[in-house]
Order: C-alpha cells, then sequence, then structure tokens
C-alpha cells in the first residue's frame, strides 16, 4: 500500500515508473503541449472519481467500473470518441459505397472523361485514396488532442480503486 | 529465358531465407515458453516498427501479383481492389485498433469472450479465425506456386509442388521456433524490401512513359484490346446483374474483412498502449496507402508495356504481370537489366509469401492454442504449467495448419490470388467482423448473440463458397467436371455478411438471459481507457 500511495495520480513523475505508460505520458514530440494541457483541462473540470475512500481496498471491481462508467469524465471521454467516429465513420462508408454501386448502377457516368484518358471513375478511385490519409490523419489528431490525456487519468484513477496499480 | 536469371533469382532467395532464419534463432534463444512473448513478441514494439510490421503482414503476394494481374487483366475492375483494401483501414483505425489493444490480450477472441460466457464464445470465434487462417493461407501459397512455375520456366507442376510444400516448411519453422518476436522483425524486413522493390519498378514505369500518365494509361488502354472501356467500370464486372452484384458483394468484402483477419488483430497486441496501437495503424495507413497506389500504376504498366494479352498467355488468372512487366522494364528477355530485375522481383514476392504465411500461421495457431484448446482442455496443474502446455500447443497447431493449408494450396493452383484473398476477407467480414464490432459497441449484446453471429456468418459464407461457381460447374472451376453451383455469385459477402449481423442480433433478442450491466460497464471502460489492460 506504501508503494501505491507514493504514486497517486498527480505525479506525473511517479507515474513514468510504469513502463505501459511511459508512452502515453511522453509529451512534446509530436504535439503542442499548450493543446494537449487544454484537453486535460477540460477532463478536469469534471467531478473527480477517486478523491478520498479506500485505495484498492473493500469494494468489488464490478462496482468500480459501474462507478467510473457513470462518471462525468468517463461519460465526457466516450462523447467525444463516439462523437467523432460516428460520423467519420458513416461518412467514410457511404462514400466508398456510392463509389462502388456508381460503378455497377451507372458506368456511362463512371466512363465520362474528363481530362485526356482520365475518367470520372479514375477520379473517384484516387479521391478515396486522398479522403481515406486525411480521415486518418483528422482521427489521429482528435485522438491525440482531444482524449488521450482525460482516458490516461481516468485509467489511473481506476487501477488505485481496483488495486491494479500495485502490479 | 537463359539460366542466368534463375541463378540470380534463387541466389537472392536464399539470401532471404538465411536471413529471416537468423531472425528466427537469434528470437527464438530468448524466453522461450512465456504466451506473452510466443503470442506478442514482449509486446514492446515501437509504433513504427509495428507499423511497418502491420504493413508487411497486409502487403500479401495476392497484392503484389494478383492485383496488378487483375488490373492489367481488367483495368479498371481491378482497382476495387487496390481502393478496398486501402479504405479498410478507416474502420481497423476508428473503431477496432485502440479498443482490441485495450480489451484483448493475445486473440479476437478475447476482445468478444470478454463479457460473454467465456466457452462457447472462444470456441466459435477461434474456429472461425482458425477458417479465415486457412483460407488466406491457401491464397498466399496459390501465389507462391504460380511464381515458382514461372522462375523455373518449363519445370511443370512438380517444381511447383515442392514449391508449396518448401513453402509450409519454412513458415512452421518461424512460428514453432520464433514466435512473434521473429515474425515481426521478418514483416519489418519484407516490407522494406517489397516497398522498395515496388517503388523502383513505379519510378522505371514512370521513366519509361516520361512521367506522363496519361500516355500511360492511351497505351494501357490501347495494348489491352479493349480500348477506353479498359479505363471504365465493366470488363469484369459489366454485363448481367450477377456479375454486378459480383462486384458489389467484393467491395463490401474488402472494406469490412480487414477488421476481422485475425493476423492483423494480433499484431496490436505487440505494442505497450492503445496509443502505441493507433500510431502503428498510422503508420500502416501511409506504407499501406503508398504501396496500393504503386500497385495502379504498376497494373496499368504491365498492361502497356508488357500487353494484355502476353500476361494472359503467361497465367489465364493474371498472377504473373509483376514478374514479367521487370524483364520488360530491365531491357527484354536475355538482357542483363531484364534478368537482374526479374530476379529482385522474384525474389521479393517470394519474401512476400513467406512473412505473410508466417504471420497467418502464427495467429492461426494463438486461435487453435489459447481460444481452442484452452477452452475444451480440462483444467489442471498451475496457471504457469497451463500457459507453457499452452504454447507448446500453439508450436504444435503450427505445424497442424501448415499441413492443411499445403494440401489446400495444391487443389486451388489455378486461381488467382487476389481473388482467394476476397474469399478469405468474405469469410473474416461475415464471421468475425460482426460479433467484433456488436462486442465492443452493443450494450445489449449476449452471449448466444455472439454465438449466433459467428456461425451464422462463418456457415452460410463456407457454404455460399462451395455452391458457388468458383468450386464447380464452370471452366475455370475447382472441379470443372461437376456442377453444383447453384449460388450465382463468386464472392459470398453481399449475402453473408447481412447474414452475420442479423443473426447477431436475433440471437441477442432470443436470449435466455440479459447481458450483465456491470460487466458492459467494465468492459467500455476497459476499452476506451486502458484501464487494467495488459
Amino acid at each position: 500500500m506504501d508503494k501505491q500511495d507514493g504514486r497517486s495520480a498527480g505525479e506525473p513523475g511517479a507515474v513514468r515508473l510504469d513502463d505501459t505508460w511511459y508512452d502515453a505520458l511522453a509529451p512534446g514530440w509530436a504535439e503542442p503541449a499548450g493543446a494537449a494541457d487544454a484537453g486535460a483541462h477540460e477532463g478536469e473540470a469534471e467531478e473527480p472519481l477517486a478523491t478520498g475512500g479506500p485505495r484498492g481496498s473493500g469494494i468489488h471491481p464490478g462496482e468500480i467500473y459501474l462507478a467510473v462508467h457513470r462518471s462525468g469524465a468517463f461519460q465526457e471521454v466516450r462523447r467525444r470518441y463516439r462523437s467523432f467516429v460516428v460520423p467519420a465513420t458513416l461518412a467514410f462508408l457511404v462514400w466508398y459505397l456510392a463509389y462502388v454501386v456508381a460503378a455497377i448502377a451507372a458506368p456511362g457516368l463512371m466512363a465520362r472523361q474528363l481530362v485526356g484518358a482520365f475518367n470520372v471513375a479514375m477520379a473517384a478511385g484516387l479521391g478515396q485514396f486522398a479522403t481515406t490519409f486525411l480521415l486518418a490523419w483528422a482521427y489521429m489528431r482528435h485522438a491525440r488532442l482531444r482524449r488521450d490525456r482525460a482516458a490516461l487519468e481516468i485509467r489511473w484513477e481506476t487501477q488505485e480503486l481496483t488495486g491494479g496499480n500495485a502490479r | 529465358m537463359t539460366g542466368g536469371h534463375e541463378t540470380l533469382a534463387l541466389t537472392l532467395v536464399s539470401a532471404f531465407i538465411a536471413l529471416t532464419l537468423a531472425i528466427t534463432l537469434w528470437a527464438g534463444r530468448r524466453r522461450r515458453g512465456s504466451a506473452e512473448e510466443f503470442y506478442a513478441g514482449g509486446r514492446l514494439f515501437s509504433p513504427m516498427e509495428n507499423g511497418f510490421a502491420i504493413a508487411g503482414d497486409y502487403m500479401s503476394a495476392a497484392s503484389f501479383l494478383g492485383v496488378t494481374g487483375l488490373i492489367a487483366l481488367f483495368g479498371y475492375d481491378g482497382l476495387l481492389y487496390s481502393v478496398g483494401f486501402l479504405v479498410a483501414w478507416l474502420l481497423v483505425l476508428f473503431l477496432v485498433a485502440e479498443l482490441v489493444r485495450n480489451c484483448g490480450r493475445f486473440t479476437l477472441a478475447d476482445v468478444v469472450a470478454a463479457r460473454m460466457r467465456e466457452r462457447p464464445v472462444r470456441i466459435a470465434v477461434g474456429a472461425a479465425s482458425v477458417t479465415v487462417s486457412v483460407l488466406y493461407l491457401v491464397a498466399q501459397m496459390v501465389g507462391a506456386g504460380s511464381l515458382m512455375a514461372l522462375l523455373l520456366g518449363g519445370a511443370g507442376p512438380r517444381a511447383r509442388t515442392w514449391m508449396v510444400i518448401g513453402v509450409g516448411a519454412l513458415m512452421v519453422v518461424y512460428v514453432a521456433f520464433g514466435g512473434m518476436r521473429a515474425t515481426t522483425w521478418i514483416q519489418v524486413v519484407k516490407a522494406v524490401l517489397l516497398l522498395g522493390g515496388a517503388t523502383a519498378l513505379t519510378v522505371l514505369v514512370v521513366i519509361r512513359f516520361h512521367g506522363d500518365l496519361g500516355a500511360l494509361l492511351n497505351t494501357a488502354a490501347e495494348r489491352s484490346g479493349h480500348g477506353k472501356a479498359f479505363l471504365a467500370p465493366g470488363l469484369k464486372y459489366g454485363g448481367g446483374w450477377t456479375a454486378r452484384l459480383d462486384f458489389l458483394s467484393l467491395g463490401l468484402a474488402l472494406v469490412l474483412g480487414t477488421a476481422g483477419l485475425p493476423h492483423i488483430l494480433s499484431r496490436f497486441y505487440t505494442v505497450p498502449t492503445a496509443r502505441a496501437a493507433r500510431r502503428s495503424v498510422g503508420w500502416s495507413i501511409g506504407l499501406i496507402g503508398g504501396f496500393y497506389l504503386m500497385t495502379v500504376v504498376l497494373g496499368f504498366g504491365a498492361a502497356a508495356v508488357v500487353g494484355s494479352d502476353a500476361v494472359r498467355a503467361s497465367n489465364p488468372a493474371g498472377n504473373t504481370a509483376m514478374p514479367l512487366l521487370a524483364v520488360d522494364l530491365g531491357g527484354g528477355a536475355g538482357s542483363t537489366g531484364g534478368t537482374v530485375l526479374f530476379a529482385v522481383v522474384a525474389a521479393v514476392a517470394f519474401a512476400t509469401i513467406l512473412a505473410v504465411v508466417a504471420g497467418i500461421t502464427l495467429a492461426s495457431s494463438a486461435s487453435v492454442a489459447h481460444d481452442l484448446y484452452a477452452s475444451l482442455r480440462r483444467p489442471r496443474g498451475t496457471v504457469r504449467d497451463a500457459q507453457r502446455r499452452e504454447v507448446a500447443v500453439a508450436r504444435l497447431a503450427a505445424v497442424a495448419v501448415g499441413a492443411v493449408a499445403i494440401a489446400l494450396a495444391l487443389l486451388a493452383q489455378d486461381l488467382n490470388t487476389a481473388f482467394l484473398v476476397g474469399l478469405a476477407f468474405a469469410v473474416a467480414a461475415s464471421a468475425n467482423v460482426p460479433a467484433l464490432l456488436y462486442a465492443l459497441f452493443w450494450r445489449r449484446f449476449t452471449t448466444r448473440g455472439a454465438v449466433w453471429s459467428v456461425y451464422g456468418g462463418l456457415v452460410p459464407a463456407l457454404t455460399l463458397v462451395v455452391l458457388s461457381p468458383v468450386v464447380s460447374g464452370g471452366p475455370e472451376s475447382l472441379f470443372p467436371h461437376l456442377d453444383f453451383a447453384v449460388f450465382p455469385l463468386s464472392n459470398p459477402g453481399a449475402v453473408s455478411i447481412p447474414l452475420g449481423f442479423l443473426m447477431g442480433w436475433l440471437g441477442t433478442l432470443l436470449s435466455p438471459e440479459a447481458a450483465d450491466p456491470a460487466r458492459h460497464a467494465e468492459a467500455e471502460v476497459r476499452a476506451l481507457t486502458g484501464a487494467g489492460a495488459v
């Protein structure tokens, strides 16, 4: 228990001892620190999960996860995740299916020439490549700036409660 | 062709085999017997290393040989593969990679079974994973066979048979002795070789047409014998509505299947965190996207430089378009440049096949040992003993899976490899993907729902393949003299994928027990934050 108390959630230096966490807590090489901090503060504005209370003892893990699941901080992470992936997934699936269906339902349209040998079908195919790169980049940026910090804090606090950090 | 290219190609191939065996030995002498080491390579790979390894696992010989061949023969209709193979990664990135890393330990079944009754779900998902892996393996080994036939000129069917057996034996050695650590490094080496080879050839094609891609397309259209129709949809999948539905079916299977490929999902366990898994997917999308853009240039390049008729004459399915293009780009048959380039392409393709089959064999042996064996055996001894036995079973399973794949590959030698991969994707998308997505995103999903969705996708997908023109009824079928082809489409996706989703929904509705809200809360918190992840 001593060891656990020594590594409370607020001390990043202590957290870095744990190698699986190191990666997520070492910002600065790819992201602007200010943006990451802004995300963190928004997360902190929600009600704290693990203030006081016994750590890693007494409570059934199922209860802990239910409590964490209900907490505002977790619901905020979940909302941010879903508000990006649901519309983005629908958008790319619809765009891709439209591309496939157009080839079988409107081959005339797809064969229409644009510039030289270049026709609508080839342009749409290259467009698929472009949108894939763009959406992947947007998702990775969104997750890095808007989700990672808050999710990591919840992970830490949940593991404090379940005793998972002592491992 | 002279004997020069054979000697050089065989030298390069031998060098690659020596290198990979050295990697296997080096990886195999550390910490043998731990499940963490065997299935997940110690979990400490960096996102970049894992990104290259994912790309290596995914860019199979089917893409390098099969997709370029299909584009060379059918123009635009072959391009669907290139697009579908890449777009599918968005689904993996958005909905699967991070959550799977957080929820599972070694296999796909870990994730689906997390909040269910473990045994039936594990057995179902394990069985589906092994099926998908074996289909995918067959596709790769057919590629190896046709490559060898070309490499050894008129050496005939016996050389092909020995090639398939040799590849099978090597992959068993990699997996059984090196585990995930060796497999990952082999993938990285192979990804670098494949991307290097593809880039070199692409540059040569572009130079041949003085950087004018319009001229490349026009020449390709002209030499294909189809004119402008070559660049528009319809050459392969035009005509009747059956062929058009087949196109749709393939399109669906390609975009949904990747998220259910066991050997791709198990790669996410080799990095320490979900964030690292996401970044590896970012790397791999960049690499894979670049590669498939190059396959488009190479496919049209083969049509323009070699000509569709010459490609078809060499191999009716188009699998040899790439090596033929290399010979032409180097200066034609008999020239030094042609010899060198041909040897390089053959060696790269061979490296690709070896690496991919190793990755798939590892994933399927993990499914056999960690999902099937661990669910079916009687528990005895300590946890540590059980783990050690499980890894031993996994090594044996690698041998068994290898043997089955060799036998099937010898049967299926004349099918296009990209097409076979399309089938594997269809089965993955029907059996694995509905259960995985429901388990991650549907609160009320139950054990019965999971089991029904896996079997409800797997059984129809396999049955429809057996009843399709691929197996019987046509001159290009596996059994041309029999005819029990009742189902008109060659790819079952359009029917079996919706069935998988439907059965999962139905099974959940008809469940005797409701989903446990506490276990759902736990699963969701773990998935999105990584709490309690290994």
